[in-house]
């Protein structure tokens, strides 16, 4: 298979275009996804597909979340394939009876007669100084509710091929894109993504760092780093969703390496990072010759000010720090 | 619309079929606060006694395509679209039986085969479902329209104003229908409703609007036959508002300290089913011989449907791990 080195947002369009070209059932809605900026919404990933699909099947809606996300649901239970987009992630909280008590909820309730085959897609996390109510990290929110499947996709390939798994999925998903990750490019090779398996982004021997999106560039960033200042080799693993989660393949690199570290950009308090931790304490306590450590957004909002910004969320040196700590608990 | 088009009432027809459907439904309702007395149903039960006229209505207007979404008080919407009465009482008490499972409830009852989307545990929330079902039943070319049960409670819900809108600019084939039943739980709409007139909200963001009596099968049938004609003809949603009345509480255990004995007992004097039989009398088509056997049969097939219901046996625990996602991922 041919593989084109493009941009996140191209391979969400690009995928986005696939979906509706080989699923009659799948439409996509949201705010301004036709007319905003060259034709494709706030970051541009519904770019000119309305051209193709017709404003039928690329609907530009009015700025209601509420009924826009429950209306989701009900047209997916009964027999369509919405892809809705949430111009941000914040903005889902207008809605969340939908996605929490009925989308959720609909296949369990009923005994399983109806699927869910509902996709939102929306963008969320910090860098481009959009402040309190257009940055936030809300992943661990959805993880946590039973019935939601929840993509963290960090490079252009993944975007597109946990998209396509999004969007023949029936269940609702969750699909959290990074603000700040749009304009990275990367090789995409056009291939669906499975759910609940992760990647080993770097290969290591020293330390395990599990870490989503923004986070695994910086860790990636870091690790090399540590290696060549201290010769410290840190495995990178991006689990790509967060449900289903792939906790076999982070225990196994724990059991090499016998060091955790775990990076999100959502808030460190009850974080997905303590579920990580909690697991690998519980089920690979003996592989461990310290105590994992977690890193994530301080309990803060998001505040405007680039340097206030910078001081909320993980960068690099947090990261590198938190390497250095982890294998100096060994010598201690 | 031309008077041609406008579907009649036929007395033979739809008003015996909806009279036998209203007492059995009465039956069943009927039936709700002696199984809470008994300890056989758990949480919350909503009965509609004397709200049986719109649920029959409406749905005798549907067709097979069609879906509903309703809410916590929602037994009738699901019995007169045809839901079995077995499994829905067997829902109610938990049973391995009902069409959840078990799992599902008084307040979760769904069926996929009939379009129902399910009774809801949130005020309001049908109102969302079943406008994504108008629009599937749009973007799929099928000619099916949808309906919102909601009461006078959810009209205060902000996802109402947005559905409104949302269908009117894309002439969603939807039917809003509010049962007006005065009490948002012990809450009157004069205490919290400024405009009481609901006709004029629905208006106001564009939905054609139509007040009916909602104790009259003639009226709630002829305003939904015209509002399901003119959502299949593509030309949008009709918001219909119901006046009603629930003659219970507002679930069992209501001690309705909120309104007071006389008023009930004039809603009493307006009940849907008495009004029925005497209107079908007048017009020749049902003898006191054939009222007493449809009253026999509603008997019947609710003490069938309870029996049903009490010997279904409990889910197995294991039952609560099921249907979270689809076969692959719990797998």
């Amino acid at each position: 298979m041919n593989t084109k080195n493009l941009t996140t947002w191209r391979a969400l369009n690009t995928a986005l275009g696939d979906i509706l070209r080989e699923t009659p059932e799948a439409f996509l809605m949201g705010e301004d996804i036709t007319t905003w900026g060259t034709g494709g919404g706030i970051y541009g990933v519904t770019r000119k597909l309305v051209t193709e699909f017709g404003p039928e099947r690329v609907r530009d809606t009015p700025i209601s979340e509420e009924v826009l996300i429950s209306a989701a649901v009900g047209a997916a239970m009964r027999g369509s394939r919405p892809i809705l987009e949430i111009m941000y992630s914040d903005f889902t909280f207008l809605g969340f009876d939908g996605i929490i008590n009925q989308a959720a909820k609909g296949r369990y309730m009923f005994g399983g007669q109806f699927d869910v085959p509902l996709v939102i897609r929306t963008n969320g996390g910090s860098g481009i100084g959009k402040a309190g109510q257009h940055s936030q990290s809300l992943e661990t929110m959805f993880a946590h509710v039973p019935g939601l499947e929840v993509a963290v996709p960090a490079t252009p390939a993944d975007a597109y091929g946990l998209l396509r798994t999004a969007a023949a999925s029936d269940n609702p998903t969750i699909f959290l894109e990074h603000k700040n990750m749009y304009y990275d490019k990367g090789e995409v090779d056009f291939r669906p993504v499975p759910f609940g398996q992760a990647r080993i982004a770097r290969e290591g021997t020293d330390l395990t760092v599990v870490a989503t999106q923004q986070m695994l560039t910086r860790s990636l960033a870091a690790a090399d780093r540590l290696y060549a200042e201290h010769g410290i080799s840190a495995e990178v693993i991006d689990p790509r969703t967060l449900y289903p989660f792939d906790m076999d393949t982070v225990i196994a690199s724990v059991g090499r390496t016998r060091h955790l570290v775990v990076a999100h950009e959502a808030v460190r308090d009850y974080g997905w990072g303590a579920e990580v931790a909690a697991s690998v304490v519980e089920q690979a306590w003996s592989s461990l010759d310290a105590p994992p450590v977690r890193l994530g957004g301080a309990r803060t909002p998001i505040p405007y000010s680039e340097p206030l910004e910078a001081a909320v969320v993980p960068g690099i040196d947090a990261i590198y720090d938190a390497m250095l700590t982890v294998r100096a608990a060994v010598a201690a | 619309m031309t008077e041609s088009d406008t579907p009649r009432f036929d007395p033979a027809q739809h008003g015996i079929a909806g009279l036998k459907m209203m007492a059995m439904i009465r039956a069943f309702e009927s039936r709700m606060p002696v199984l809470s007395e008994e300890g056989l149903i758990r949480g919350s039960t909503h009965p509609s006694v004397g709200m049986e006229a719109i649920a029959t209505g409406i749905s005798l207007a549907l067709g097979p395509q069609d879906s509903v979404a309703s809410n916590h008080r929602g037994h009738a919407h699901c019995l007169a679209r045809g839901s079995d009465p077995a499994r829905t009482m067997a829902e109610i008490l938990g049973r391995a039986g009902g069409y959840g499972r078990g799992k599902g409830g008084s307040m979760h009852i769904g069926v996929a085969e009939l379009g129902i989307l399910g009774t809801n545990g949130i005020v309001g929330a049908g109102i969302g479902l079943a406008t994504g079902a108008a629009l599937a039943a749009q973007m799929q070319g099928s000619n099916a329209v949808a309906v919102a049960y909601f009461g006078d409670g959810a009209s205060n819900q902000g996802v109402l104003s947005e559905a409104f809108n949302l269908a009117a600019i894309w002439k969603l084939p939807l039917l809003f229908v509010c049962e007006n039943n005065h009490y948002a739980q012990s809450a009157s709409i004069e205490r919290m409703v400024a405009q009481q007139d609901l006709k004029r909200r629905g208006d106001a963001y564009g939905v054609p609007s139509v007040d009916v009596d909602g104790m009259s099968l003639r009226e709630t049938f002829e305003a939904a036959s015209q509002a399901v004609e003119r959502a299949r003809k593509g030309e949008g949603p009709t918001f219909i508002i119901a006046d009603t009345y629930r003659y219970l509480g507002h679930m069992a255990g209501d001690t309705e300290i909120y309104r007071n004995r006389s008023e009930v007992e004039q809603w009493h004097q307006k009940d849907p089913i008495g009004r029925l039989v005497g209107e079908l009398t007048t017009a020749g088509v049902l003898a006191e011989a054939d009222w007493n056997s449809i009253q026999a049969e509603a008997q019947r097939i609710v003490a069938e449907a309870e029996q049903f219901a009490r010997n279904s046996p409990f889910p197995d625990p294991a039952e609560a791990f099921q249907h979270v996602y689809s076969e692959e991922v719990m797998a």
